[in-house]
């Protein structure tokens, strides 16, 4: 089975090719690099939506993406069952276009943060966090203005085992020292009820190869390795 | 005609907003209008709508904030502020 992903370019994208580098060249599956209007969903095993920004992020992060024709044919894919990752930018407009629950607000710092950071796997049974110990501490870096978690029924997302992933301190405590944006429970990425649509605000893809990581791991790689787990075997 | 509808985008109450805290506690506050208690920020948007009558614009605004989501209904809370007809 020959695996193929799309990787979605917003205007104001970035990460966009290193996400495809590292589905390319460190994973080895077929990853095209597609322009929003050109998305086509039939030809893909799953898609990404990169980080960096969106139609310069007027009005809100993500909101005007929210409304491409890619997002359409993402949805087409979500209700077939495959998945589909949001990373920074691409959660905003996952929350935005009603796949995944809250939204991102500024972050309380008012500052745009930009640093390694752990987080704390809450859900291994995910499209995209199948291959992790769930409890496992992971090392990745963020980049954002807008990643404070939001959620008016924070009950719910409990309730239906929807977070992911949250941000911890080294040793894996949950404090606020640890929460680099404000996030409601120190909250760093979502799911859906179906569990085959992920967000987070951290940057995977700059967290996949030892050489890029100061922590000499490349712990972001297990995201996409799920992935294709998920696809090669439907594990969830 | 052409009519005026001037609407603001606020956080709710329960979303922090700290451009608001940060401008009343370390502006305001500090130069001594410590008689402010709170600052809330928000987004202002002036539109111009071609409508038979104010209340039709007013309605078509509503109405398309709500289908294009300019407002974060999880977030946010719209205020319309005023409705006019342009001179």
């Amino acid at each position: 089975m020959s695996i193929r992903i799309a990787v979605i370019q917003f205007p104001g994208s970035n990460c966009d090719r290193d996400a495809t580098h590292v589905l390319n060249n460190v994973i080895g599956i077929q990853a095209d690099l597609i322009w929003h209007t050109n998305f086509k969903e039939r030809k893909y095993d799953g898609c990404i939506l990169p980080g960096g920004f969106s139609f310069g992020d007027y009005l809100r992060g993500g909101i005007i993406a929210a409304h491409s024709p890619a997002i359409k044919e993402a949805e087409i894919m979500l209700k077939d069952g495959r998945p589909v990752l949001g990373i920074c930018n691409g959660f905003q407009i996952l929350t935005e276009a009603e796949f995944l629950p809250g939204a991102l607000l500024r972050n309380d710092t008012l500052k745009f943060e930009c640093r390694w950071v752990h987080l704390r796997v809450e859900n291994n049974e995910t499209a995209f966090t199948n291959q992790m110990n769930k409890d496992a501490i992971i090392d990745i870096p963020i980049a954002h203005s807008e990643g404070r978690y939001f959620h008016d029924n924070l009950k719910e997302l409990y309730d239906n085992d929807q977070i992911v992933f949250k941000y911890v301190s080294k040793e894996g405590l949950l404090n606020e020292e640890s929460n680099p944006n404000g996030s409601f429970d120190n909250i760093a990425g979502v799911c859906n009820l179906e569990r085959n649509c992920v967000g987070l605000m951290p940057h995977p893809e700059r967290a996949s190869e030892e050489i890029l990581s100061p922590f000499k791991n490349a712990h972001g790689i297990k995201l996409f390795k799920s992935m294709v787990n998920f696809i090669k075997s439907k594990v969830i | 005609m052409e009519v005026i509808v001037e609407i603001v985008l606020e956080n709710k109450p329960a979303a922090r907003d700290p451009v608001g805290s940060t401008i009343q506690k370390d502006l305001m506050a500090k130069q001594g209008y410590d008689m402010v208690s709170n600052v809330r920020t928000g987004q202002y948007l002036r539109i111009y709508v071609d409508a038979k009558n104010e209340q039709s614009a007013e309605k078509l605004v509503e109405k398309m904030c709500n289908d294009l989501r300019i407002f974060n209904p999880v977030t946010q809370n719209l205020t319309v502020l005023s409705v006019k007809k342009k001179n």
